[in-house]
């Protein structure tokens, strides 16, 4: 069975119909690159996914467990809303870190405001506050930035606040991991850094979906190319099939403008 | 009437002046926060209640609210006056929580959407979002508006006069009255005092502030 399964997913804003019936399904383990021109709705159906946007139409489902049904959704509470949009971290295209808070604090805010809610004893409020701290220890080292936690997000440089951002989102352990363009807001020459700690998540399996520019990222990273125009799935299959064997026309249209060369 | 004598009457009647200054304050800026999210709100009914009364408040001399305040009620329902000090109390307190309002709902209103997402893809709750992550950008955001309007308020304190209340300048000019002007413009050192510490205090909240960027 598929970790993900979405079905039939529609989204319209007022009369302008974004995603028109969107289904695929992503295995535990797999990154999942989506390109596409702007406007082809990609970063809504990204959205929809993170529970930022209500899709009109569709289900998504995680493990077999449907978590979300267009049909039934404002039946949920909040809180069933809640815990079933952390099965996805999202990492936005502009960091959005909190300015307040220094990094560690980024990373452990909404672990353990949860915590709060729980109903534990203080002493296993205590021991679990601690795990918060050291798992967030060990995420910054993950993301290679252990000796900033003390520092505040103006105090970083763009690509090492989106690895701040990676680390955050991670921090409440979601099975699929979202970005969304991660380098777009970057100066070129930081992306890399963003990049290659995406990189070493795949290589530790995370269940990833990547919307990109990067053509040579999503050729190289991922495992599936998912090509969207026009509200729809235009093209999906294996880099391979997506760079080197483009079917539809539009997927040629696209890559020949993308990969064009000054 | 030596400077002694006039210096301690002054005194008493900046004991007023503070008295109205500190509980308009205390009360105003929470006040202020409830009617920013009634402004806010996505009940259009109750936002628009909320911005005409808003807009009366504003477009009204807080004189004339002062004396509405004291009079009108004794006139309409014949009910007992209320005292002086409760009814300028009163007045201010509405009347600088509108000011206050819509301070707070610019500032509120200038924090990015991402912000808010932000909080929601890591499963904060609503409130969780306003007090954890949006109000601390809010108030750095606030400090130069809310500044003015506190200072504003330091000087507007005088208007209480109108109803009697001895504040600092009505009881100037109670020695205006024998031909006594120097009382008058001596006042002015007692505000300036009080602006310069205020300046100072606001100085070094946005000091305290200083370590991060919104």
């Amino acid at each position: 069975m598929s970790l993900l399964e979405v079905k039939n997913i529609r989204k319209s804003f007022g009369k302008l119909e974004v995603l028109k019936g969107i289904d695929f399904s992503l295995e535990k383990g797999q990154a999942l690159s989506i390109i596409g021109s702007s406007g082809s709705g990609k970063t809504t159906l990204l959205r929809c996914l993170n529970f930022l946007e209500t899709p009109d139409e569709g289900t998504i489902s995680i493990d077999g467990k449907n978590i979300f049904d267009a049909a039934s959704h404002n039946k949920l509470s909040d809180n069933e809303i809640r815990n079933n949009r952390l099965r996805f971290g999202l990492v936005f295209q502009s960091f959005n870190l909190f300015p307040q808070y220094n990094v560690m604090d980024n990373l452990t805010l909404a672990p353990k405001l949860r915590l709060k809610e729980e109903k534990l004893t203080v002493e296993e409020k205590k021991l679990r506050s601690e795990k918060i701290d050291a798992d967030a220890w060990a995420l910054l080292e993950r993301v290679g930035l252990r000796e900033k936690a003390g520092y505040y997000p103006c105090q970083l440089s763009g690509g090492q606040q989106q690895r701040v951002a990676i680390a955050r989102a991670l921090a409440l352990s979601p099975d699929i991991l979202c970005f969304d363009e991660p380098t777009s807001a970057l100066d070129p020459e930081l992306t890399g850094e963003v990049l290659r700690v995406i990189c070493d998540l795949k290589a530790e399996n995370t269940t990833m979906i990547v919307v990109t520019h990067e053509m040579e990222f999503a050729r190289n990273v991922s495992d599936v190319v998912m090509f969207m125009s026009d509200g729809v799935i235009e093209e999906m299959g294996s880099p391979e099939d997506i760079f080197d064997h483009p079917k539809s026309k539009k997927t040629q249209l696209f890559l020949n403008k993308s990969l064009e060369t000054f | 009437m030596g400077f002694w004598e006039v210096t301690l009457s002054l005194l008493q009647g900046l004991e007023q002046t503070c008295l109205i200054f500190a509980l308009t304050l205390v009360l105003a800026l929470p006040l202020g926060l409830v009617i920013s999210f009634g402004s806010m709100s996505k009940f259009k009914p109750l936002a628009y209640v909320t911005k005409i009364f808003v807009w009366i408040i504003r477009g009204v001399p807080l004189m004339l609210q002062v004396i509405i305040v004291f009079y009108v009620p004794g006139f309409l329902l014949g009910t007992p006056l209320l005292s002086r000090m409760t009814s300028v109390i009163a007045a201010f307190v509405i009347n600088y929580a509108c000011y206050f309002s819509e301070i707070y709902r610019g500032g509120i209103e200038s924090i990015s959407k991402g912000q808010y997402e932000a909080g929601q893809v890591l499963g904060m709750t609503k409130s969780q979002i306003f007090f954890k992550v949006i109000l601390m950008q809010v108030v750095k955001r606030i400090l130069a508006p809310i500044s003015n309007e506190v200072i504003t308020l330091v000087k507007d304190t005088a208007l209480a006069r109108v109803i009697m209340i001895v504040e600092i300048i009505q009881a100037a000019q109670n020695y205006a009255a024998y031909g006594l002007m120097w009382p008058l413009f001596y006042t002015a050192v007692f505000y300036l005092i009080f602006v310069g510490v205020l300046s100072l205090l606001f100085n070094f909240f946005e000091k305290k502030l200083d370590y991060y960027k919104v």
